[in-house]
């Protein structure tokens, strides 16, 4: 049992990598951003654990500063969270008969988590719920700890870290590319990327992400018959 | 605002968030078995998401202004060539970046 464990651990570890190290320097500039705004260390290291989603946690920061206003603070995070919903309708038959461990699979299903839980094949040696487990919790380490110390160090960073943060764009693109080579037809990639362009363009940045997803979803229903004709999903 | 008040705005973030994660899964259950639609559109969607997930890192970036988005265009271009090349994901990643970085700071 242990040896599975460590085994599946040791697997999952290097696709990690890429993630350890952009969690560390994003959770670091969150818990920064959150000890500048006048928050002790335990803020934004409890809300890493239980919240687990960057993008809002950065718009959290002003919502805790802000009056208490509990309707629009759930509109908000449900609409900035919203493209999670995706993830878990692709994971589905992959977190089937997960047992226990579904819960926190669930629970830490994120934009970085997801994809290496999507892509990689997994081999017949090493337990495939013990590989997810470990990408999903070792990600999470990363980002309670860069929150954490980030929260703990704010006032002590002096060196020159602009643009640092192009290590998640980096990732993305890689992502995207792992993808693309492995698509035989580039159709669902195109409409995402036309889609998200045509609406960042309209929306601005601030707003353009749940137009996106509805015309995403919207045009991937209409132009399925083409799509599945085509074939090449995988 | 008081501590039982931010107590509670992290609550509703975590609990809006665990929705958004949890929904699928509690609709389609195990012994329910999941519509073809839904299953066509968990295969089709993760590629256009990535692209949208690019696009929402470089929304920031300003065309008309500023550095025009040359350095991201030419640190993208790194990232792809470097991956083609070599195929070793941290090795994209980490050279994309440091190029990007000596552009920002130095350059740009």
């Amino acid at each position: 049992m242990g040896n599975k464990i460590y085994k599946a651990m040791k697997y999952a570890f290097p696709y990690t990598i890429p993630v350890l190290t952009g969690f560390l320097f994003l959770g670091m500039s969150y818990g920064i951003y959150m000890n500048v705004s006048g928050f002790n260390f335990w803020y934004p290291m409890i809300i890493s654990i239980t919240v687990f989603g960057g993008s809002l946690q950065f718009v959290m920061v002003s919502m805790l500063l802000a009056t208490f206003a509990p309707l629009q603070t759930f509109l908000m995070a449900l609409m900035i969270q919203a493209r999670h919903l995706f993830y878990g309708l692709a994971m589905l038959d992959k977190y089937k008969g997960m047992k226990w461990k579904k819960f926190y699979l669930i629970f830490g299903l994120i934009d970085e988590t997801f994809p290496i839980n999507y892509t990689t094949e997994i081999p017949e040696d090493i337990d495939r719920g013990w590989f997810y487990f470990s990408v999903t919790l070792l990600n999470q380490i990363y980002w309670v700890t860069g929150a954490t110390l980030g929260g703990i160090l704010g006032n002590f960073i002096t060196f020159n870290t602009e643009g640092l943060d192009f290590v998640m764009t980096a990732m993305f693109i890689v992502i995207f590319l792992e993808q693309w080579l492995k698509e035989e037809k580039h159709y669902t990639a195109i409409i995402g990327m036309v889609v998200s362009v045509v609406c960042l363009w309209i929306f601005g940045p601030d707003s353009f992400l749940i137009p996106s997803m509805l015309g995403i979803i919207a045009l991937l229903t209409l132009f399925r018959n083409n799509i599945e004709k085509v074939g090449g999903l995988k | 605002m008081t501590l039982t008040q931010q107590i509670l705005t992290i609550a509703i973030c975590t609990l809006a968030t665990m929705l958004t994660r949890f929904l699928p899964f509690l609709i389609f259950n195990e012994k329910r078995s999941t519509p073809k639609y839904i299953l066509y559109i968990g295969k089709a969607l993760p590629a256009a998401i990535f692209s949208m997930l690019i696009v929402y890192c470089l929304k920031g970036v300003t065309l008309f202004s500023g550095t025009y988005g040359i350095p991201e265009a030419i640190a993208i271009l790194c990232v792809v060539i470097l991956h083609l090349w070599k195929r070793q994901i941290l090795i994209s990643i980490a050279g994309g970046t440091v190029i990007y970085m000596v552009l920002i700071q130095m350059i740009f």
